[in-house]
């Protein structure tokens, strides 16, 4: 090992999320070694993977990504961003490349940049799910062929040696398409032959970077300290700290087990770990292990376009009408059922009650009987094509405004529309497909890694 | 007795994956937590009972002693984000945890 203590900053939990400027300099006046960042999360829905769309806006990510690169440059010291764009597939990868150029011609800095993508070609995975080599997660069903072929775009979670190969290449700046969060943190530690134990849990905290302070926040720099042994986390700005409490809770959020964390190739084994609260709001994290598993296996990402989406919003305040919302609802959904039968059209009709249970539906404590004074009606259509997700809001919007309801005495209208026109057209709507993982040989064979000269000297 | 929300500093919820919710109860003090957890006071029954779901929906009831916290999760009923789905995030689907109760 070259270096005896690794320092990796992290500027924002999610790139375009934002950071003190004082914070991220207090953290290069660190002379730390890397600056990585992770760019996206499954978090926002299906659409985003399905559709290519960012879920970040572009002048927050090119506000976040400026100051990063041009400090990178002056310290000469490696960038690292995964899962670009959002969802980290090809057109959010080319995204954030094109950011990229632009600042580099605007800041007039070079650099090579590696950008590794993490889109998996069906006929891959479908030679896969041949041999035999996917595997659902627990209780959910197992993949199809049919599941593949109707998915929109599949990516997959890359580990730590895709980015490795990259950074080997000796690229300033790799921009990677969808990983695992900790990958983006613990590849470059793992390369230089860090723990990847205490490599990846750390991955895991700096990835939502001030998240695990207290008080916690997605849009503050962090620094982690990597030693051989353990590794140190400590805030860049005084108003946070790291306490032993505030770091052990973050290892809940958002994991099934706080204990085994699995990832690509293995899990982290968190069982023995112990937090030590240091001087100056640090915490020392020891005990961290990295546990390989027999398969190599990685997760499989996909989305599938499910139709086109028609809503109406509207609210009611008769007291009446509220009392009997639900069979109200009924009676129109049987109203527009008869309808589209007549006309063969086939879609899906939600109709949400803000106010009673549009939250939580069937698992409302309450059931149906609270009873508000108001509620907010959000129609809500799928089908197979915008014009027929129109038609049935349509007509399902005006079934509800005028239906004649037993004891009405309102009867010019039952709905209050806040907006004219009263219907909002959605655009396509998506859902997960895959959410799989698959057995590997080789990683680095699967994500494909392009280098750039990056010289924004030159015209 | 006790309510949770004197107990705990945190409860909350949130996608651990597209498919499940994982929920959190961070309680205020180990003093509390070792109570509750000696009495076992969280239980798949309580949680199936309180959510009007079947016991083989909630996941196995974890004990976290590092951060004095328990949690579970919650099979969704309809995957992050897809037709019919009322919380991408799954982050408003803790309340009904606010009306325990412990008597300890």
């Amino acid at each position: 090992m070259k270096k005896d203590i690794l320092k990796i900053l992290s500027p924002t939990a999610i790139l375009g999320y934002g950071y003190p400027i004082e914070s991220f300099m207090a953290g290069m006046a660190e002379k730390p070694d890397i600056i990585a960042v992770d760019a996206g999360s499954v978090d926002p829905g299906p659409y985003y993977l399905g559709s290519g769309k960012p879920f970040t806006d572009r002048i927050g990510v090119k506000r976040d990504l400026r100051c990063m690169l041009k400090e990178a440059c002056l310290a000469k010291i490696p960038v690292v961003i995964g899962t670009a764009g959002g969802s980290g597939a090809k057109p959010h990868v080319e995204w954030c490349r094109e950011i990229i150029m632009e600042i580099a011609r605007e800041e007039k800095i070079a650099f090579r940049m590696g950008i590794v993508y993490a889109d998996i070609e069906k006929d891959f995975v479908i030679e896969s799910i041949k041999q035999g080599r996917t595997e659902a997660l627990d209780g959910l069903p197992e993949l199809t062929e049919k599941t593949v072929m109707e998915t929109k775009r599949i990516v997959a979670q890359m580990g730590v040696s895709p980015i490795i190969r990259a950074l080997e290449k000796g690229c300033d700046v790799v921009l990677a398409g969808r990983a695992y969060d900790p990958s983006v943190f613990a590849a470059f530690p793992i390369m230089l032959g860090f723990d990847p134990g205490l490599a990846i849990h750390l991955g895991k905290i700096l990835e939502c970077a001030a998240i695990a302070a207290d008080p916690g926040s997605g849009s503050d720099a962090v620094l982690g300290i990597l030693k051989k042994d353990s590794f140190i986390l400590k805030t860049l700005n005084k108003k946070r700290k790291f306490t032993a409490l505030s770091t052990a809770a973050h290892t809940l959020y958002e994991k099934t087990d706080p204990c085994r964390l699995p990832g690509p190739g293995g899990m982290i084994d968190l069982s023995n770990v112990t937090f030590t609260e240091l001087p100056d709001g640090m915490v020392e994290v020891r005990g961290s292990r990295f546990v390989k598993s027999e398969k190599n296996m990685i997760k499989l990402e996909g989305s599938r376009c499910v139709g086109f989406r028609t809503v109406s919003f509207a609210g009611t305040r008769d007291p009446v009408m509220i009392s009997k919302i639900e069979s109200i609802v009924n009676d129109v959904r049987k109203q527009v059922d008869n309808l589209l039968k007549a006309e063969k059209t086939k879609a899906e009709l939600n109709v949400h009650l803000y106010g009673k249970n549009g939250v939580m539906g069937s698992w409302e404590p309450g059931g149906d009987e609270f009873v508000p004074r108001e509620i907010a009606i959000l129609i809500e259509v799928v089908a197979p094509t915008q014009e027929e997700a129109n038609t049935v809001c349509s007509i399902t919007r005006s079934s509800m405004l005028h239906y004649g309801y037993e004891g009405r005495i309102s009867t010019a209208g039952n709905l209050a529309f806040p907006f004219s026109p009263s219907d909002l057209q959605a655009g396509e709507v998506y859902e997960f497909s895959i959410y799989h993982l698959v057995e590997i040989e080789n990683e680095s064979d699967l994500f494909r890694c392009e280098i750039l000269e990056v010289n924004g000297e030159e015209k | 007795m006790k309510k949770i929300t004197e107990i705990a500093k945190v409860i909350r919820s949130k996608n651990c994956s597209p498919f499940d919710l994982t929920l959190d109860i961070i309680l205020k003090n180990r003093q509390y937590y070792e109570k509750l957890k000696e009495q076992n006071a969280i239980t798949r029954d309580l949680i199936a009972g309180l959510y009007r779901l079947p016991v083989e929906k909630i996941g196995k009831i974890i004990w976290y002693d590092p951060a004095c916290a328990v949690k579970f999760s919650i099979r969704r009923k309809i995957s992050s984000g897809a037709p019919g789905d009322t919380d991408v995030y799954g982050a408003q689907q803790h309340a009904p945890l606010l009306a325990l109760e412990f008597d300890i």
